[in-house]
């Protein structure tokens, strides 16, 4: 069919802003509820990392909500290994400041400078904290959380929410019974040196062997990734300094 | 189906076995190795590129008469790219988990050859309701396949079915050792070859000549 210039310059315009104004109206409508799933997915990976949901719990929000109740929200600044006094709420990753660490195996190039981490409170007593983590693997980056006890040195859990592992391979870091791995494993040997690693093949029980994890068969290199991940999130350039000044007895 | 007549019934039926979108035109087949290792992903997947492609089809046959030809397939791409980017947010408001793991996949339907195909094939050339039904029946057939391809590769590569496990895998404590190729892509290629070949056998005037 043919037609004149400015009809198709008309049509074309038509067609645009129809099109721009159905997805800026679904998009702006959707948009407090999208919000919302992530916000309640997040805290979700935290209380799965510390072990406080289980695995295959199919938990509405509500139950979500409630069950983070406990959950005490710190943002610590990763430059200075202290706690900031921003407030939790007005955090947001995007505008925390970028830190570039020194070349490290877990090939981090950039992380923020201030990151959230959780106190899991048990009354006005601190039980665990949930620590971010990420790091390279095989395909790409992975990202999760580490609960470790009040003690700071048992492991209460850890969880990935986030990974591009191949799906039998890789992630399995997934896997239920391997995350049931790690619980009672301890993060620093005798001298504080970041001792908890991802062995190849198995490894023995919490109390013989307690800085060795079993391997993922298969997934040599994401198993190492998790190792580096965690060496550097616990080692200096991490939450070393961080843990080091760390009271967990102080209140709010 | 008493409300369709016999032509439309043909438009809409065709796609799933006789000219199947992935079996016979061997169109999106990208999406259908990325999402298949699980029944529920490939399932929402299946909803996803059904609505876009009677959606699309729909609303490209209303505009066919009114399109310049000159600028129609940047026409059919706009409206198009206008029903993924909508999917994609209501998925992401309504089934969270399952976007989360759908991740660009959704996006890159607008990239699926067959809700092009279909409007640039049929949409320009019929009627809204036509077009509709040609577009829900080629979804369909693209259903028909990525279902038959993650029920293989969910049961072998990880021992469950809709996430229900089935065959408990060592890995959990059981039995089954879990087939690592079904989980992979080249596991799909495999399958998809296999159900070709089913197919062909059962209808031999598909098998192209040679």
């Amino acid at each position: 069919m043919q037609h004149n210039t400015t009809y198709i310059f008309a049509f074309a315009t038509v067609v645009c802003a129809v099109c721009a104004t159905m997805i800026s109206v679904s998009a702006v409508g959707l948009r407090a509820k999208q919000d919302y799933n992530r916000e309640i997915d997040r805290k979700k990976s935290v209380l799965m990392a510390a072990r406080l949901v289980g695995d295959n719990d199919a938990l509405t929000a509500e139950q979500v909500e409630e069950k983070f109740g406990s959950i005490r929200q710190v943002v610590v600044d990763l430059e200075t290994g202290e706690r900031s006094d921003m407030d939790p709420a007005q955090y947001d990753p995007a505008t925390a400041g970028v830190i570039h660490p020194a070349a490290n195996p877990a090939q981090i190039m950039e992380m923020p400078a201030k990151v959230m981490i959780y106190e899991v409170m048990d009354g006005d007593k601190v039980s665990m904290l949930v620590l971010p983590i990420f790091g390279k693997g095989l395909w790409g980056t992975l990202y999760g959380y580490l609960a470790l006890d009040r003690d700071l040195q048992t492991i209460r859990g850890i969880t990935y929410y986030k990974h591009k592992e191949t799906p039998g391979l890789g992630g399995e870091v997934e896997n239920p019974r391997w995350k049931s791995l790690w619980p009672g494993r301890k993060a620093y040997n005798e001298n504080g040196d970041v001792a908890i690693t991802v062995v190849k093949g198995q490894a023995g029980t919490v109390e013989e062997d307690p800085h060795h994890v079993d391997g993922l068969s298969g997934a040599t290199i994401t198993s190492r990734g998790v190792t580096n991940m965690l060496h550097f999130w616990l080692g200096e350039p991490g939450f070393k300094s961080f843990l080091h000044n760390y009271e967990p007895n102080r209140s709010a | 189906m008493a409300v369709l007549n016999k032509e439309q019934r043909e438009v809409l039926l065709d796609p799933l076995v006789n000219n199947n979108p992935i079996a016979l035109q061997v169109l999106g087949i990208c999406s259908a190795l990325a999402v298949t290792t699980k029944m529920e992903t490939a399932l929402v997947m299946c909803l996803a590129v059904t609505a876009v492609t009677m959606g699309s089809s729909f609303a490209i046959s209303v505009l066919r008469n009114n399109i310049p030809s000159s600028i129609r397939i940047i026409v059919q791409l706009s409206v198009i790219a206008s029903f993924v980017i909508l999917t994609d947010q209501i998925l992401q408001a309504y089934m969270y988990d399952v976007s989360k793991q759908l991740s660009v996949f959704v996006g890159l339907i607008i990239t699926n050859c067959i809700v092009m195909g279909r409007a640039e094939a049929y949409a320009m050339a019929n009627g809204p309701i036509m077009s509709a039904l040609d577009g829900l029946g080629n979804g369909l057939g693209y259903s028909i396949v990525l279902i038959s391809v993650a029920f293989f590769r969910e049961l072998f590569g990880s021992g469950s079915l809709m996430g229900i496990t089935l065959l408990q895998p060592v890995t959990q404590g059981g039995w089954y050792t879990p087939n690592g190729l079904m989980v992979l892509s080249p596991g799909a290629f495999f399958l998809i070859g296999i159900f070709i070949w089913a197919l062909r056998t059962w209808k031999p005037e598909q098998v192209e000549e040679s």
